[in-house]
């Protein structure tokens, strides 16, 4: 078998024993942690017979809310993943002076940090992101589930299977040694000959189906599925956020598809689209995938906006102050995002006029978030304000998201940016906003919904302590990086020289440990409500006790339906009108309800787009083919299936409400 | 206004766009037609001297294509869907002109300062 290389070739592609990282310790022992794990789990579930009900609740499953908490999982699983590239960056720079090489070698390095980028950004953030929309915009808007059920489950599967073609790439063959980016020349098949970057396309392009899918669902459900009276300006502040959110994937991440596609091309089948000969020009990718990657800085941002809007006026007990001009500036955000990509590469040579216009444009789109921060503050201002986590989280925002814009601006300013460009007050920068607005905004939405979600909430003792380590360990972590940035070191440096800048890179390293406190006490405050959940139940549905939108209308967690009777709304924050008005819960006339039904073609075609992903990686064609077949039969026989919906029969439906009525009773007595 | 009053229900008359008549799909067949015929015209006679005029034409019509296919087959005006077609087409326009003129004035300038030789070429021999 082994004397007929052209057979194997055929078989397997470029895929052979060789490509397995045998030559790397520390993946070699990930490999065999990971093995053992993963068969304790499957074991686990396998023991308590398991499979069923993940299978029918939750992997079929179309129902918004449990696709929202699906993609929350798969992004804290890939924090971990990603901030794991993290430490072993920190640990590897602190220890790299004076002629040590550290203990990872400079091909490991570059895939590491490239990995840490494109995890980070598509598979922890921006789950997170699309997970608490998923969960809470049809909630907060008094529908029933999203427009289109089964393509959301769709969605959310096609995100996972890119996900696992990046866990896959850990193990067999590499990942990219391109940054995160991919920049060509450097990503084109002369100087990237190996699988990393395929990877990398094929695993954004998958992710990205899904990505623009759950863009369109969510934009038709916020246009089309609002409760009655509830008109554009009388929608909550976060469904908002999540509409021009879902407005700017729509209208980007084709950009970044069609990108790839030219990348791709270039590397399969001998394009010049940006190589060095031929007419090629590399310049032209990066003024293109900056066109979708700027946007995508407030695909990621816009709702943790939305978050902390929702929270700071829940947790000072007062109506968001400056309601249209909140949302007046989420929309001008969303406009002015697409007129400063040029700011990413001022020092590629456009000349003064160019580098001008986008400088100013950059600048100017700092106003709209400014006024977005004096509304917060006016928010807090005279409010009886309740230091829950989730405000905790947000003012530890509010101040650091203000150090981060700052030096945005002086990033924005065209002459300082050809001094500091590339270095690692630009990574400092970044963090800055991305871990102080959109990961706080996001642990900060986690934690005030999450008793909506489950029934009860999260522990609070852990909860604090995650929110100070990370706050504290966030600034030992990255204020050192300012410094040396100023000092003109450069990003993705796997050694340095000079001794004297080692204990910047050690308070840095410090920094990323107490970081791993935060994520371990943010995993501790999940756990230790799971166990103390009987003491932390909310029974009411309103857990902070001054919700001010729909979702608190409804039970913890909400019932499959979510809302019994389509609510009505007459005012912004339409709960709290609600109460004030002395609204009175109907317990009686409950009717059938016409719900979707849960489908498996969702994970069936996710799961052939990994195939044909793993497959185009490794130039297997036959399997390509086979799987490409599969996936469009598949999809059209999925057109057939008419079987997709059924009603909850109104009996079933007393049944859950009389169980709501008497729960609300005893609370009342 | 639940999940599944749209799931299922044919989608017109709820304010959405209306159904086009027999006079209007003859219409835009023709016209599509017509528009299609052009640019072959064009290419094949090589009716104009100039190879980027051509292009250029048979990009004009292209544009007058799309529309004649959203007004005729698509039946998209200003009030269908209550308004919200012509605000994500507008909207979409803005973006596609932004991506579209903010490339051609980056790279004309990024190519001008870093490729001096390299833009020559290009030019000639497309030209």
């Amino acid at each position: 078998m082994f004397s007929n290389p052209d057979l194997l070739h055929f078989i397997f592609g470029r895929l052979s024993l060789d490509s397995l990282p045998f030559h790397e310790p520390i993946l070699v022992v990930t490999f065999a942690a990971v093995v053992l794990g993963g068969i304790a789990v499957l074991g686990g579930i396998t023991y308590f017979r398991l499979w069923g009900y993940l299978w029918n609740e939750w992997i079929t499953s179309i129902d918004h809310k449990k696709i929202g908490i699906m993609y929350i999982i798969l992004a804290l699983v890939m924090l971990l993943r990603g901030f794991s590239d993290a430490l072993m960056m920190r640990a590897q720079q602190a220890m790299a002076f004076g002629g040590s090489e550290g203990f990872l070698p400079p091909d490991h390095y570059d895939q590491i940090f490239t990995a840490h980028g494109v995890i980070m950004i598509f598979f922890v953030a921006m789950p997170l992101v699309t997970g608490l929309m998923n969960f809470v915009v049809p909630l907060q808007i008094g529908a029933r589930d999203v427009a289109f059920p089964f393509l959301n489950n769709f969605s959310f599967w096609m995100t996972t299977s890119g996900a696992v073609l990046i866990m896959v790439s850990l193990f067999v063959g590499e990942f990219a040694k391109t940054g995160w980016l991919a920049y060509p020349p450097l990503s084109d098949i002369v100087y990237s000959p190996g699988v990393g970057v395929d990877y990398y396309i094929w695993a954004l392009q998958i992710a990205g189906v899904g990505t623009l899918l759950s863009g369109v669902n969510l934009v038709v459900t916020i246009v089309k599925m609002r409760a009655p009276g509830m008109s554009m300006m009388k929608m909550p502040v976060f469904t908002w956020t999540a509409l021009c959110t879902n407005v700017l994937i729509v209208a980007a991440f084709p950009v970044l598809t069609a990108v790839l596609v030219l990348l791709g091309l270039d590397r399969y089948a001998d394009t010049n689209f940006f190589t060095n000969d031929l007419g090629g020009n590399a310049m032209m990718y990066i003024n293109l995938i900056w066109i979708w990657g700027h946007p995508e800085v407030y695909i990621l941002i816009l709702p943790a906006f939305g978050v902390f809007s929702e929270v700071v006026s829940t947790f000072s007990r007062k109506r968001l102050f400056g309601y249209s001009s909140m949302v007046y500036a989420t929309v001008v955000i969303t406009i002015l995002s697409y007129i400063v990509w040029l700011h990413h590469f001022f020092t590629m040579g456009s000349g003064a006029s160019v580098n001008a216009f986008f400088g100013i444009a950059t600048m100017i789109i700092s106003i709209p978030t400014g006024a977005k921060i004096f509304n917060w503050m006016f928010t807090m201002y005279k409010g009886r304000i309740s230091f829950d986590v989730p405000m905790l989280w947000t003012i530890g925002f509010m101040l650091t998201f203000v150090i981060g814009g700052m030096t945005g601006v002086m990033l924005a300013v065209p002459p300082a940016d050809f001094v500091l460009h590339n270095s690692l007050f630009l990574i400092a920068h970044f963090h800055n906003v991305i871990i102080g607005g959109v990961v706080f905004g996001m642990f900060a939405g986690i934690v005030y919904w999450f008793p909506k979600a489950f029934g009860f909430k999260l522990d609070p003792f852990w909860g604090k302590m995650s929110f100070w380590l990370w706050l504290v360990g966030f600034y030992f972590a990255f204020m050192p990086l300012y410094v040396l940035g100023l000092m003109g070191i450069t990003r993705r440096m796997s050694q340095f020289d000079d001794p004297s800048l080692q204990i910047w890179f050690v308070i840095a390293a410090f920094g990323a440990l107490l970081i791993a406190g935060g994520i371990g006490s943010f995993i501790l405050s999940i756990v230790v409500a799971v166990i103390k959940r009987d003491k932390l139940r909310d029974e009411t549905g309103d857990p902070w006790g001054d919700g001010r939108t729909l979702e608190w209308s409804t039970s913890s967690p909400p019932p499959a339906y979510n809302f019994a009777f389509t609510p009505v709304v007459h005012d912004l924050d339409a709960w709290a009108d609600m109460k004030k008005r002395g609204y009175v819960r109907p317990t009686e006339g409950f009717l059938d309800i016409h719900m979707p039904k849960n489908t498996g073609a969702g994970f069936i075609l996710a799961a052939l787009s990994l195939v044909l992903g793993f497959a185009l990686v490794w130039h297997i064609w036959w399997l390509v083919i086979a799987s490409f077949i599969a996936l469009v039969v598949g999809a059209i026989a999925h057109t057939f299936n008419y079987d997709r919906d059924y009603h909850i029969p109104a009996s079933e439906v007393v049944e859950t409400e009389d169980e709501r009525t008497a729960l609300l009773a005893k609370q009342q007595a | 206004m639940s999940a599944h009053s749209h799931a299922h229900d044919d989608h017109h008359g709820d304010g959405g766009a209306g159904h086009g008549t027999f006079n209007s799909y003859m219409i835009g067949f023709i016209l599509s037609v017509i528009l299609t015929a052009i640019p072959f015209w064009l290419v094949m006679d090589g009716v104009l001297d100039s190879k980027i005029a051509t292009a250029l034409w048979i990009m004009g019509l292209g544009v007058v294509q799309i529309i004649v296919h959203m007004v005729y087959f698509l039946h998209m005006n200003t009030k269908s869907e209550g308004g919200w077609n012509m605000l994500a087409l507008i909207f979409t326009l803005v973006i596609v002109a932004i991506a579209i003129a903010g490339s051609m004035w980056v790279m004309y300038h990024l190519n001008t300062n870093m490729m001096p030789d390299m833009d020559h070429d290009m030019i000639k021999s497309f030209g």
